[in-house]
């Protein structure tokens, strides 16, 4: 039932699953969806999808899967026995089905037929070449075979027509290349935690009290300790404007998730390349930088680098003095990049573009090599590696 | 046994999708996790589905440090140890020191209760996951004393979400959703006309005409919401003030009186005094 609709909505880009089918399903065999197709609609919205920026696509995918579905289902119901059109939904067409009815006369014609038919007929039926039912061969009815059939009733697609294991890439989505959300983010960030206990002891430590609770002849000796945290301390510096438009979202993203997971967190903006200095603030870029150099002094060595750029110019921009597109830099940006790096020798360059095309850009392979290779891409499995080289 | 409905109550306007929503929620006993902007009433519903359904209401309030084991139960090990300290006879059971949590409460109650879990998102990101198991079978096992807490009537659970963290597939998957949108004008009217049923129609047309103008303006940070809305009305109410003075663009009281109700900080605050200033130069 609802099995095509089901892989529609697959095929549209949302991830309805098995469970969420099935309740579906549940909740239209308990009748929580009257009568008409606009409660199905929401009941189907409500349990199949659960973002809603996801609505959008639903909505495309409902409107040309269930196209005429409504005056035919109002037609039906008014003189079929309830038994076989219990859930409105179990009627369905594909596309090619369409095609099919039209050899048949068209929609409304298959659906008179239809009716006639379930007039004419007055108890459940299996097999056999005419009457709606089931295993047979006529076009109505489930678990038969008549590519211009309806389908009522049926639990599955019998004819899944020969497509190799392989060919059907049923673990595309578990490929480690998709695309980050923030949640996948502040999972894999989570790799980078240092627990430790700073500040004020809030919590009792049941232990440590036991222990001294019985050397002290049992005499309670209540023992506190301060509330456990992440202290690792993050230096982010993040590539802004120009080329990196293109992937602000996933930058965004990157941020948000960094911004929220670790406590010591700082940020810092450059445009295309680091110089002399860095700012924090991007409208007032010009007016509010910070050296760099006082980033160095005023972070120790503790802190871990992160880059997050794309790292795609013109290599002069790296190599030479003045090579900056936005000011005149005394020092080449490679200079800089190297106090950088001696100043925190834990450091990763995470980089958005796809990694096939960076040994196409010299500027990127100039900044991998400046970092020593350590340049990640900007993927999960990237983000993955990364960390494992900050620890 | 038959559920009754939930068609909203008198206080509260509920769309057709939300109805259908909450009733396919209650009728298979199953969490529905409901998401919209800031003040478009996500809490009210808990409240107003218990009162329409004539069922008692859990509100389990999350915040930053809520853990999911704190909604099932706290085991309080040190009123254990001070008692043993003061020979209290109460020390040999472990069952005294179990105290029980929301979730608890809502599965021992005799009647089938409504159990709102407030922000879930603002929680630990691990929070929803640790709460599957228990949302899904209405049941858990206390360690302390091995007895398992199973539901005797499923409560309806209503959780709502402000979307500051995405939550788990899997945990979305066990839930009915619903995203309150933005309610339009005619449904905007109702919703006021609830809450102040004398209002004159002169100054609601022109209240959520000014309304809706603020909420176009592009950029800020926090749009005008229902709730504000309302206690903006309220404000216009009290101070009494004519329905004329909201009309914008003819005098120079462009920026509705009162706005500190709509507008809460003060970028948007300036931005929308800017935006007047070059509307009114742009009509001179």
């Amino acid at each position: 039932m609802l099995i095509e609709f089901f892989f529609m909505l697959k095929k549209g880009g949302l991830k309805p699953s098995i469970t969420e089918l099935l309740t579906l399903l549940e909740a239209m065999e308990k009748g929580v969806a009257g009568q008409s197709v606009d409660d199905f609609y929401y009941l189907s919205r409500s349990c199949l999808v659960k973002d809603e920026a996801q609505y959008d696509r639903f909505d495309k995918v409902f409107a040309a899967h269930f196209q005429g579905i409504e005056d035919a289902y109002k037609a039906l119901l008014a003189d079929v026995p309830e038994e076989w059109l219990r859930k409105q939904a179990e009627l369905f067409l594909s596309a090619e089905e369409l095609a099919a009815v039209e050899a048949m006369g068209g929609f409304d014609e298959l659906m008179n037929a239809l009716r006639e038919r379930l007039e004419e007929q007055d108890e459940r039926h299996e097999g056999g070449s005419k009457w709606i039912g089931t295993a047979g061969t006529s076009p109505f009815g489930a678990y038969g075979y008549n590519p211009e059939g309806m389908r009522i009733g049926q639990q599955g697609s019998r004819h899944r027509r020969g497509v190799k294991v392989w060919d059907r890439r049923e673990y595309r989505n578990l490929d480690d290349k998709v695309e980050l959300g923030t949640r996948n983010i502040k999972i894999a960030l989570r790799r980078l935690r240092k627990f430790a206990r700073e500040g004020a002891a809030d919590q009792l430590d049941l232990e440590d009290t036991i222990d001294k609770t019985a050397r002290n002849a049992g005499l309670l000796d209540i023992r506190m300790v301060p509330e456990r945290h992440n202290a690792i301390k993050v230096l982010l510096c993040l590539d802004i404007g120009g080329s990196m438009d293109d992937h602000v979202r996933i930058c965004e993203e990157m941020f948000s998730a960094a911004r929220t997971e670790f406590k010591h967190l700082e940020y810092f903006y450059f445009h295309n390349f680091v110089y002399e200095s860095l700012w924090k603030d991007n409208r007032r870029r010009h007016a509010e930088k910070v050296p760099t150099s006082e980033i160095t002094h005023k972070y120790g060595p503790d802190y871990k680098l992160v880059f997050v750029g794309d790292a795609t110019m013109s290599p002069y921009e790296i190599v030479y003095p003045g090579g900056s597109v936005e000011h005149w830099n005394e020092e080449p940006g490679a200079v800089w990049i190297k106090r950088l790096l001696n100043a925190y020798p834990k450091a990763i360059w995470l980089n958005p573009e796809p990694k096939e095309r960076w040994d196409y850009t010299p500027s990127i392979k100039l900044a991998r090599e400046l970092m020593d290779d350590r340049m990640f891409p900007l993927t999960i499995r990237g983000l993955d590696d990364g960390i494992k080289r900050l620890n | 046994m038959t559920q009754k409905k939930f068609t909203g109550t008198r206080a509260y306007i509920a769309t057709d999708d939300l109805k259908m929503a909450v009733n396919a929620s209650v009728t298979l006993e199953r969490p529905i996790l409901i998401k919209g902007e800031p003040g478009t009433g996500k809490t009210q519903l808990a409240i107003e589905v218990a009162s329409a359904l004539g069922k008692p209401l859990l509100e389990w309030h999350i915040k930053s440090t809520t853990k999911a084991q704190q909604g099932l139960y706290d085991y309080d090990a040190v009123a254990r140890l001070r008692d043993s300290q003061l020979g209290d006879d109460r020390v040999h059971d472990i069952a005294n020191y179990i105290v029980p949590g929301k979730l608890w409460e809502a599965f021992e109650s005799d009647v089938q209760p409504v159990l709102l879990i407030d922000e879930i998102d603002k929680a630990d990101i691990e929070f929803p996951n640790d709460l599957l198991q228990e949302l899904d079978r209405m049941e858990f096992f206390v360690y302390e004393t091995k007895q398992v807490v199973k539901a005797k009537n499923r409560p309806i659970i209503i959780i709502t979400s402000n979307n500051e963290k995405e939550l788990p597939d899997a945990f979305l998957r066990r839930c009915f959703f619903h995203y309150i949108k933005f309610p339009d004008k005619e449904t905007m009217e109702q919703i006021v006309n609830v809450h102040f049923p004398d209002l004159k129609k002169a100054l609601l047309k022109e209240a959520l005409e000014a309304f809706y103008k603020v909420r176009d303006v592009r950029g800020l940070k926090k749009k005008p919401s229902t709730s504000e809305l309302l206690d903006w009305i309220k404000l216009l109410l009290a101070e009494d003030i004519p329905p004329e003075v909201l009309r914008a663009g003819d005098s120079r009281k462009a920026i509705p009186p009162l706005y500190g109700a709509l507008l809460k900080n003060e970028q948007d605050v300036h931005l929308f005094e800017q935006l007047v200033f070059l509307d009114r130069r742009g009509n001179a």
